[in-house]
């Protein structure tokens, strides 16, 4: 069974309530945060190795180490709760399910980085999660754990949910800070990071829910012994969030040493493909990486068994590889249509697009519509080709990562199924039943 | 066309709560929470008109907020009905039906996507991903989810909505 840091508490009665949280040992990392100095914590969570779980894996203490200090400007943190990749609802499990966990975590990370008032954007779409959590900070307010002193500290700190408004793009830090700041959700160039010109041009560190929630156990634990967790590069505990053609959905906490074939078939985590189907392919990361065949999903193509960490899932790059990504683990199995399912994120990427730039603006439409004109039964050979001309266009050519991750899913698609898509051109009639 | 927009007394202590959350002068970052209170009172849609109030209220010029509530999904700048579904038609959605429980709701309620039915009681919207891939097919519903999906659970939750629906009246 792998080890778990962040679900191990979350099958206790009343655990969403102050009370029997602290009760079973939660708010200890912030009494023993504030006997350290900041600048010490940063480097337990630097040995730690916790890498981003937003999605990109940067290394957390590695961010927090470039975060500005200038005089007299505030610095800020803000938690990354817009949770929107298609596949991933890991976020909102652990807000759900454990809401003192991000709160415990959120302090101890503020008072790291100097920020007195921190922010959680959570999606609109939670509304009733947004509740939850205002209801946490307000019982960690009463038991003195937020507000002036805390704990006779010295630090202040108050946290506020935002609530959003329905933009996947939001999801992407610096659209995330204009929104923020009250506007329409359009991503910055970067750099400058946030860490230097983030909310009100004032330097801001962005972390998603689980990355915040993982420095409560590196700063109860050790940044030392939350290293020893994993494999290589990829440490600690991640939260997965299975979904698709399986027959336990659900979010898993796995140390990152499980292969692919373990986490799809054991009873412990998915459970196998229902009614006895076979595997077809999976997108192992989230929405927006490469989608991968059975055969290369469970060994690499040099013939090793695949992992279930970041290399690993990496290994062979683009051309017979994936990516960790966000941890939303989508399953099809062999009766679903890669070309029908990779249609329906196109249609994603082009709702979200925020417009800015033309290849991703005229892009993602253009995707979309050669999609369903081959889905119609009504596509042509050469229309394969320009969809995999169009998708090369975006890549690489826009302001934020949307562009990358809209032409991502579509190269991959073409490249492992063309045969599907052929199949599409070749049999019109099928098509329609 | 709707009635000019007023808060309550009551409503405009929550709205100066939310500006305080942040540092002064930027208090247009109260923009979206406070649109979700003005849709709510608006009866699920946001107007030209709320829209100046809200305006009024952070002191900003009105295109401001025009800008941003035509950004977001979430907000409704047409009406809609007493009761909206918002169901997700997204990869994960999709390999477990959800173009099915579409068609089902469309055929029932007699109205296509995007419409509201002659009573003005439902309105059906397709959504994309709603992060609840793992309990797909699903809808959004008011402030909650509602997950697992079938044609039996959509039609108990008309049935709920049709008798409050008589229940108020
Ligand atoms: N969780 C979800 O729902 C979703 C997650 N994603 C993920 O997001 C990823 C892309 O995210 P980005 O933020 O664009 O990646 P990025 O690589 O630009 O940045 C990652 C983080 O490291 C920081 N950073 C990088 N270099 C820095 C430097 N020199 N100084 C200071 N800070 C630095 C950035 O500010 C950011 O917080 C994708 O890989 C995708 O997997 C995408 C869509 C949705
Ligand atoms: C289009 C897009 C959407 C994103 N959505 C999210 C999201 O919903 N949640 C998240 O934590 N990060 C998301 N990210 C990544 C963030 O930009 C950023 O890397 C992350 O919040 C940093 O936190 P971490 O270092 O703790 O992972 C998104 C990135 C892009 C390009
Ligand atoms: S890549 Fe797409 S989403 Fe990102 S800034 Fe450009 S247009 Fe907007
Ligand atoms: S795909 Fe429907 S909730 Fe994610």
């Amino acid at each position: 069974m792998s080890k778990k840091l962040l679900l191990d508490k979350i099958g206790i009665e009343g655990i969403k309530g102050f009370e029997v949280y602290r009760r079973e040992g939660g708010y200890k990392s912030v009494e023993k945060a504030f006997k350290m100095q900041p600048n010490d914590i940063v480097e337990e969570v630097k040995k730690s190795g916790l890498r981003g779980r937003g999605g990109a894996g940067f290394p957390t203490g590695m961010k927090w180490s470039f975060l500005a200090k200038p005089e007299g400007v505030a610095r800020y943190l803000v938690c990354n709760a817009d949770e929107s990749e298609p596949g991933t609802f890991k976020d909102r499990y652990l807000m759900e399910f454990i809401p003192h966990l991000l709160i415990e975590g959120m302090i101890v990370s503020s008072y790291t980085l100097g920020s007195k008032i921190s922010y959680i954007y959570i999606r609109g779409e939670y509304d009733w999660i947004t509740d939850i959590l205002e209801n946490a900070i307000e019982e960690a307010r009463q038991n003195g754990f937020l507000g002036k002193n805390i704990l006779d500290s010295g630090f202040d700190c108050e946290i506020y949910v935002h609530r959003g408004a329905g933009a996947y793009i939001c999801g992407e830090e610096t659209a995330l800070l204009e929104s923020l700041e009250g506007k329409r959700g359009l991503p910055r160039i970067k750099p400058p990071f946030p860490a230097v010109k983030g909310v009100w041009g004032s330097p801001t560190v962005v972390n998603n829910v689980e990355t915040i929630a993982a420095i409560v156990p590196i700063i109860n634990e050790g940044g030392e012994a939350y290293s020893k967790i994993g494999v290589g590069r990829s440490t600690g505990t991640k939260l997965i969030s299975a979904c698709g053609n399986i027959n336990k959905p659900g979010v898993y906490e796995i140390d990152m040493t499980i292969s692919v074939e373990e986490f799809i078939f054991s009873d412990e985590y998915c459970g196998g493909i229902p009614n006895g189907k076979r595997l077809k392919a999976c997108i192992p990361g989230g929405s927006s990486v490469p989608i991968l065949p059975a055969n290369l999903l469970l060994k690499t193509a040099k013939g090793e068994t695949r992992l279930m960490n970041y290399e690993s899932l990496a290994d062979g790059g683009f051309v017979t590889g994936s990516m960790m990504g966000s941890g939303g683990f989508i399953v099809l199995d062999e009766d679903q249509c890669v070309v029908r399912h990779t249609l329906t994120l196109a249609r994603f990427y082009h709702h979200e697009s925020c417009g800015q730039c033309s290849p991703c603006r005229e892009g993602t439409g253009w995707m979309e519509k050669v999609f369903t004109k081959i889905e119609n039964g009504k596509g042509e050979m050469k229309d394969i080709d320009l969809l995999w001309d169009i998708q090369r266009k975006i890549e690489g050519n826009t302001i934020c990562p949307l562009g990358d991750a809209a032409a991502w899913p579509v190269a991959a698609a073409i490249r492992h199924f063309r045969d599907e898509f052929e199949w599409h051109v070749l049999n019109p009639e099928e098509c329609l039943k | 066309m709707k009635k000019t927009m007023i808060f309550s007394e009551e409503q405009l202590n929550k709205v100066n709560a939310i500006i305080n959350r942040y540092p002064e002068g930027k208090q247009k970052s109260a923009i979206l929470p406070i649109l979700h209170l003005a849709q709510q009172q608006g009866g699920g849609w946001l107007d030209v008109s709320s829209m100046d109030y809200v305006a009024s209220l952070l002191n900003i010029k009105p295109i401001e907020v025009y800008e941003v509530a035509t950004f977001y999904s979430m907000y409704n700048t047409k009406s809609v009905g007493k009761y909206v579904f918002e169901v997700c038609q997204t990869g994960p959605c999709m390999l477990n039906g959800s173009d099915d429980i579409i068609k089902y709701i469309e055929d029932k309620l007699s109205i296509k996507k995007g419409e509201t039915t002659a009573d003005g009681l439902f309105t059906l919207k397709v959504v994309e991903c709603l992060g609840a891939c793992g309990y797909a097919p699903m809808m959004q519903f008011g402030k909650t989810y509602r997950e697992h999906l079938t044609k039996e659970k959509v039609d108990s939750i008309i049935e709920e909505c049709i008798a409050k629906a008589a229940a108020n009246n």
